[in-house]
């Protein structure tokens, strides 16, 4: 689905942050992302997202060369991918239902098309008596939540989160790894940006792990 | 149902203050717009009353009778296609016009002054005056006719050029008005670079995010466009008001005298509404195009 050949990647003249990564995201499968802090993890989801374009080296995203997509190929593209922000990027003037339901909404489909599908959603993350509030009144977990909501909504291909258990206490991080893992069992390629070893060795995952620029796999 | 929220956040500081903008834009544009008809709506009425009436004067002179040489000319205009009436004017109305300038109580009689006489058009297209003044010079030596055409061409030259300034301060509008807008749009977007971060990721084409910000800009001048056109409306009501013909003050009288009616037609009134919806199109396109460049520039 998407494979990354020797990718390099610096700003402006300065060293290079990110150097030689090699690695794919395969269907269907669940990885960890981690490192320390600093080390480049944020960075490296934003080349996945395409927010961002490499210095060097080959993207190959969803069978095509990331270099040869155009502007006007981005959002169909993007549509592809679900992210979950670390600071979650909720518009506040928005209620959880819209912010939810926005990627739905920017393909100018009509509410009654997608009003049960949020909904069900909602209460899948346990947001279901919230869905008329707005991203100042919620909780950290809850506005994590509706992150989430918002990046699963339009049955993305791969799912990047980046920290999502950053925010939350021990207990709703395990509820929203199990999120996570159901999602996987559905059919959605996770990876999960994250530097807590004690979260990882709950679970048996790849890991891809940077450090110091580069990147080793751990099947 | 909810009304689903705008995408674009609504009563900013900086929407209000551009709501604000354009208010005052639309209503200079709209009294501007307004005093071009006044003044042009004015000339016509004075253009028509100086065509309706033409004057022919009989100079006094030697050895001639002065009062029937004006019977005579009168009875030639009266005789002429178009004409409607000639009257000459009697000894006390024409004193009555020296008045202003010599003062009351003077005989008259002894001064060489001139005999008047008021023809009335009836229909300016069909009279031919240059005609009618050869035939009473023909007929009447010590008479002159005159047509205030010097009057007509002084007052359109005026109102031409009134109404140049007027349309060239419009155009200035719309410029300022055009500036503010590039202004405020590009400022509404790097406030909103969030939404349109968001809109972004989740896979909004830069089409859909222009077309959300164009109809948010859209409303803001429709709201500021319709508020300066309905102050401009109230301002015109008002001072047909104050300075129309029913009002005896001193002003009023002048104001009369100037203007004729001091009243703005419906042109001024609809053009009012036209500049309202003209200067929202004109908001919603120049952000629409602002937006463009401003995606095109953050990407």
């Amino acid at each position: 689905m998407i494979r990354f050949e020797n990718v390099g990647l610096r700003y402006g003249v300065g060293p290079e942050i990110l150097r030689d990564l090699s690695f794919d995201i395969r269907p269907r499968s669940f990885q960890f992302l981690t490192g320390p802090s600093g080390a480049g993890k944020t960075t490296l989801m934003r080349l996945i997202f395409m927010a961002m374009r490499p210095t060097r080296g080959l993207i190959n995203v969803f069978g095509r060369d990331a270099t040869s997509l155009t502007k006007s190929d981005l959002p169909a593209v993007r549509r592809r991918i679900g992210v979950v922000f670390q600071d979650f990027r909720l518009l506040d003037h928005l209620t959880t239902f819209e912010n939810v339901a926005l990627p739905l909404r920017v393909l100018n489909k009509e509410e009654s098309s997608y009003r049960t599908d949020v909904v069900e959603l909602l209460r899948w993350v346990g947001l279901g008596d919230r869905m008329h509030a707005f991203p100042p009144v919620l909780s950290g977990g809850e506005k994590q939540r509706a992150a989430i909501a918002r990046a699963l909504i339009g049955k993305p291909e791969i799912l990047l989160a980046d920290e999502p258990t950053g925010n939350v206490d021990p207990p709703l991080a395990r509820r929203l790894m199990r999120l996570f893992v159901e999602l996987n069992r559905l059919g959605t390629s996770v990876v999960i940006a994250t530097h807590d070893i004690n979260l990882m060795n709950q679970f048996n995952a790849r890991r891809l792990v940077i450090e110091e620029g580069r990147l080793t796999v751990y099947e | 149902m909810r009304k689903p929220s705008q995408l674009i956040p609504e009563n900013t500081m900086a929407g209000n203050a551009l709501t604000i903008v354009v208010a005052i834009m639309c209503f200079l544009a709209c009294l501007t717009l307004g005093s071009v008809t006044l003044v042009r709506d004015a000339s016509r009425e004075w253009q028509g009353d100086i065509l309706r009436e033409v004057t022919i004067q009989v100079r006094p002179s030697d050895g001639r009778d002065s009062a029937a040489d004006a019977a005579k000319a009168a009875s030639i205009a009266r005789l002429f296609p178009g004409v409607a009436s000639a009257e000459v004017l009697s000894d006390q109305e024409s004193n009555a016009l020296l008045e202003p300038w010599l003062g009351t109580g003077l005989d008259l009689s002894d001064l060489p002054v001139p005999r008047l006489i008021v023809v009335r058009v009836s229909d300016p297209d069909r009279v031919d005056l240059a005609e009618l003044g050869l035939k009473i010079k023909a007929e009447v030596p010590t008479a002159t006719l005159d047509d205030h055409r010097a009057w007509t061409s002084r007052i359109q030259t005026m109102a031409s050029a009134t109404v140049l300034v007027g349309l060239s301060i419009l155009a200035l509008v719309f410029v300022a008005t055009i500036l503010s807008v590039v202004f405020a749009t590009r400022g509404a977007m790097a406030g909103n670079k969030d939404v349109v971060s968001v809109l972004h990721f989740v896979g909004a084409e830069d089409g859909y995010i222009a077309r959300e910000f164009q109809r948010h800009f859209l409303m803001l001048g429709l709201r500021g466009g319709l508020a300066g056109a309905a102050a401009a409306a109230v301002l015109f009501l008002l001072m047909g008001l104050i300075l129309g013909p029913s009002v005896s003050s001193g002003t009023g009288e002048q104001m009369s005298a100037l203007f004729g009616r001091f009243s703005v037609g419906p042109i001024g009134y609809f053009g009012a509404l036209g500049i309202a919806f003209l200067i929202a199109v004109m908001t919603a396109v120049t952000s629409r195009i602002a937006v463009y460049r401003y995606l095109a520039e953050t990407d």
